[in-house]
């Protein structure tokens, strides 16, 4: 691969990087401290849960989702007034909120996939009905959340009695054990695709990237050590993104999105149910908004009726921003986590240096339109378009 | 010296690792049809790209005379103005508007006031009726078939005082009547003095049509061969195009047909899906057997395709009804599912828009219509999908660089070898192939031709629809006719001649018309 090929495939990760260090420097390596990288994804959690179930949903032909911040806001207000109002307890509360979360997603799944609304329409309507059903529920009101239960379940860190004290080691310990356990993987997978004959890249590609990652990890686990430990929150979004993850790339299940995407009538005529692909884009995507709703509940504490504004947009922004394509058909998790992370990056250095909030829409609008230009562009250049 | 309308000399364009024009030189005379053969990826449409000015100058070299000037082509415009006008093979027309506003699109008659719909429209009339069409300028595009639609893009062209037409692959979609329609007018035109170049894969339409006929191969013109008689020998333009002698046309086969039943449907009834009351396919009955190849001819329309789809899971039409047994047993499909898992696959004549999801990779589209077998427990074994996929590429001879390339990428005939590995994947045990060698050259019709062989020979039944006589004549153990929703004739592969299927499609279409003046 030459340098020009490398520079395409890994352009998000390159600019990643380069705006990392721009508002590194431009904070005065404030962006730099355990306190702030560790917030930097636990800030974003809801962006990083809810793009993976937006991808499904733009795989199946470009369609997004413009519900989710309001099925955010509903799910986030029912389980700040079922915590607050009645006795049940944390988990039932979940159980209840995740419930309706699913039955959210096949309400709109059943409408899209079986009846063939439009999913912008179906899910335009989504957005008025849920934000209104969230304020109803708050009576326009802010509602706190006391439960300690919850709030441990979803926004607590990870401490181990004798290891952790002032500097938790057992976040570093993680991420070594993380970081070895790759490169074993790595070598596992080579030897048994060297055994059965198979394709591979070259030894020194993949090594070097996997050293790349471990060498992030363990300076992220570093400066989580430095702060509180692992977040709770963290792990539920690898939980999240890792199964997202498998099931687009591994599954026949995840396969059926991306030949939905890229053909519909050929993929019907080779027996795949469509419909179901739809509605399950749908179903997954409001039950991660409304488990975000659980996320966002909690680290923030309370629920209002303007809780998940806008939200939806960042989701829709950072798969756009990670390279899925405005026509459907691909995209990979990967690529829109790096996206998601991007938005954060510049989300935060922004704060961080104090740049009013109206300008933080401008460079965010900016951003999404470099980025899907570029896509174009680099795409059409290749002659792939 | 021969009055030269056009002169091409040393055209030569290169894409990233492909010489896709190497020196060609093309000479067209004033007043004559030009054909244009040769195989697919043989560079017939680059040079046309080049000629109209899609490919703009400064992407390629060479030179181009036109009317003795030299041309610098930067847009389709600049080629248009000059009265030099292509017809792509996908025409270029927009469904919704009317065949006026079409054709006027991007050249709009301007009154004072914005445009002027009456001199639009009463412009449109006189140019349709120079093309024998009788439909209103008012008709929306999406209301007439795609017959006439052609014969609107050359009323347009006729709009813009075309002077050279460029027609590529004009009839691949039109029946037989009507592709005779539109080359007659063709000839009509040139009388009048219009210089026509035409690219077609249709031999027999070449040797019709044409005084010239360029062959191309490998991004070079070969030859250009006299044809001012019309005597030519297909086989002679067949010699030039893929540079070698094919003596036949036909692969051979051992006929070993059984005496089992491989799919058998009875009293098959289906409705059209919008218009419900509409009756497309009226108490058909067929049967193929095992190792058995069954041909299903009939016009366009005659619902050959609508009866395949709808015995393919009821996947076309409405109020479906009849008997279809599977292996001497009688099955229910509800859907494509089904009727994968009940051994029969449809290989749809539009690879394009039916088959294939084009901006994926060889290997997954060859596995996508039964992917459940490279899969363990719903996991995908990549390493699994991408041996079956090498396998099935060199076994049908898929020319792609590697089984990762986008089928888009790919040429006609090799997307549709990627078709029908997609299906044999599948390991169904009867097969309906709907048009399985349109839009693909003399040399891929042939290899698919082996691939229908193998199958039978490993005792599958196959349906062919066609509607190229020959094919049928050359392939079939049986012929079935089909006209207007029923079944017609059925002939036994030695009886059958194109004068009978031919004949059986007329004599019916009169006994409905003369029933119909009768009532």
């Amino acid at each position: 691969m030459n340098a020009s090929a490398i520079v395409k495939k890994y352009t998000m990760m390159i600019a990643l990087v380069v705006v990392f260090i721009f508002f590194a420097i431009l904070t005065g390596g404030r962006l730099l401290y355990a306190q702030n990288i560790s917030n930097l994804l636990l800030q974003n959690a809801y962006v990083l849960v809810m793009a993976c179930g937006m991808l499904l949903c733009i795989l199946t032909g470009g369609n997004v989702d413009l519900s989710v911040g309001a099925t955010l806001c509903l799910v986030a207000a029912l389980a700040a007034q079922l915590l607050s109002k009645t006795a049940l307890g944390a988990f039932a509360t979940i159980g209840i909120c995740m419930a309706v979360s699913f039955g959210i997603g096949a309400w709109q799944g059943f409408w899209i996939g079986h009846m063939h609304i439009p999913p912008f329409i179906a899910t335009l309507a989504g957005m008025f009905l849920f934000r209104g059903l969230g304020r109803v529920l708050l009576a326009s009101k802010t509602v706190s959340i006391a439960n300690k239960t919850f709030l441990d379940i979803f926004s607590s860190y990870i401490t181990v009695p004798g290891v952790d004290n002032t500097i938790y080691w057992s976040a570093l310990i993680v991420g070594i054990a993380v970081a070895l356990a790759l490169i074993l993987l790595t070598f596992v997978s080579r030897s048994k695709k060297a055994r059965k004959g198979y394709e591979m890249k070259s030894a020194i590609a993949e090594y070097t990237q996997i050293a790349v990652i471990d060498l992030l990890i363990i300076a992220y686990t570093w400066q989580l050590a430095h702060y509180k430990g692992i977040p709770v929150m963290l792990l539920w979004i690898l939980l999240v993104v890792l199964l997202y993850a498998f099931i687009t790339s591994k599954t026949a299940f995840g396969r059926y999105f991306y030949a939905v995407g890229g053909n519909e009538k050929a993929t019907k005529l080779s027996g795949i149910d469509t419909k179901k692909v739809y509605f399950w884009a749908y179903c997954s995507m409001s039950i991660l908004a409304g488990f975000s709703g659980l996320l966002v509940a909690s680290r923030i504490g309370s629920v209002s009726g303007d809780t998940g504004l806008t939200y939806e947009l960042d989701t829709i922004g950072a798969c756009f921003i990670g390279g899925a394509s405005a026509y459907g058909g691909s995209g990979t998790v990967s690529g829109i986590i790096v996206g998601a992370i991007l938005l954060g990056v510049i989300n935060q250095g922004m704060s961080i240096f104090g740049l009013d909030n109206n300008w933080q829409y401008v460079v965010k609008g900016t951003v999404l339109l470099i980025a899907v230009i570029f896509d174009v562009v680099s795409n059409h250049k290749t002659g792939k378009a | 010296m021969a009055d030269n309308i056009l002169e091409m000399k040393e055209i030569t364009k290169l894409y990233p690792g492909v010489r896709a024009l190497d020196n060609v030189n093309l000479a067209v005379e004033r007043g004559e049809i030009h054909a244009i053969v040769g195989e697919n990826g043989a560079g017939k449409s680059t040079l046309m790209n080049v000629l109209s000015g899609t490919i703009p100058i400064g992407e390629y070299d060479g030179t181009i005379l036109y009317e003795g000037h030299k041309c610098h082509f930067k847009t389709v415009r600049d080629s248009e103005k000059l009265g030099i006008v292509i017809i792509h093979q996908e025409l270029a027309l927009i469904p919704e508007l009317s065949i006026g506003e079409n054709m006027f699109l991007r050249n709009e008659r301007m009154g004072k006031f914005g445009i002027d719909w009456d001199e639009t429209f009463c412009q449109a009339a006189k140019h349709l009726k120079q093309v024998g069409l009788k439909d209103s300028p008012t008709t929306l595009i999406k209301d007439i078939g795609t017959g006439k639609q052609q014969l609107v893009e050359i009323a347009k062209a006729l709009s813009k005082n075309v002077k050279l037409l460029i027609l590529d692959e004009p009839t691949s979609s039109l029946n037989s009547e009507d592709s005779k329609m539109l080359l007659d007018m063709l000839i009509e035109f040139k009388k009048q003095g219009m210089t026509s170049i035409i690219i077609s894969h249709k031999l027999s339409e070449v040797a019709y049509v044409a005084d010239k006929i360029t062959v191309m191969r490998d991004g070079a013109t070969i030859e250009t061969i006299e044809n001012a008689d019309r005597s030519i020998d297909e086989d002679r333009i067949i010699r030039g195009m893929v540079g070698r002698e094919m003596t036949d046309r036909f692969p051979k086969r051992e006929r070993k047909i059984g005496s089992d039943v491989g799919m058998e449907v009875s009293d098959w009834c289906v409705n059209h899906p919008v218009y419900t009351e509409k009756r497309v396919v009226n108490h058909v009955a067929f049967n193929v057997r095992k190792g058995e190849i069954v041909g299903f001819s009939g016009l366009q329309g005659a619902g050959r395709t609508e009866l395949a789809r709808s015995i393919f899971g009821k996947s076309y039409g409405t109020a479906i009804t009849g008997t279809l047994k599977v292996a001497g047993r009688e099955v229910k499909l509800k859907n494509e599912r089904d009727a994968i898992e009940a051994g029969i696959a449809y290989v749809t004549e539009d690879r394009k828009v039916n088959g294939l999801v084009l901006g994926d990779s060889v290997a997954r589209n060859n596995t996508l219509a039964r992917l459940e077998k490279v899969c363990q427990r719903g996991i995908i074994d990549v390493n699994m999908e991408n041996k079956v996929a090498e396998e099935y590429k060199e076994k049908l001879r898929i020319k792609t660089p590697t089984i990762q390339q986008f089928v888009n990428n790919l040429s006609g005939g090799n997307q549709q070898k990627v078709l029908l590995s997609k299906w044999m994947f599948a390991d169904p045990d009867v097969l309906i192939l709907d048009e399985p060698t349109r839009g693909i050259d003399v040399g891929a019709k042939y290899e698919i031709y082996c691939i229908m062989n193998d199958l039978v020979a490993q005792g599958k039944s196959v349906v062919m629809i066609s509607s190229e006589l020959t094919e049928l004549l050359g392939m079939c153990d049986r012929i079935y006719v089909m006209n207007e929703g029923e079944m017609v004739a059925e002939m036994g592969a030695n009886d059958a001649t194109q004068e009978k299927i031919m004949g059986a499609i007329l004599k019916s279409k009169k006994g409905a018309k003369e029933e119909s003046k009768g009532a």
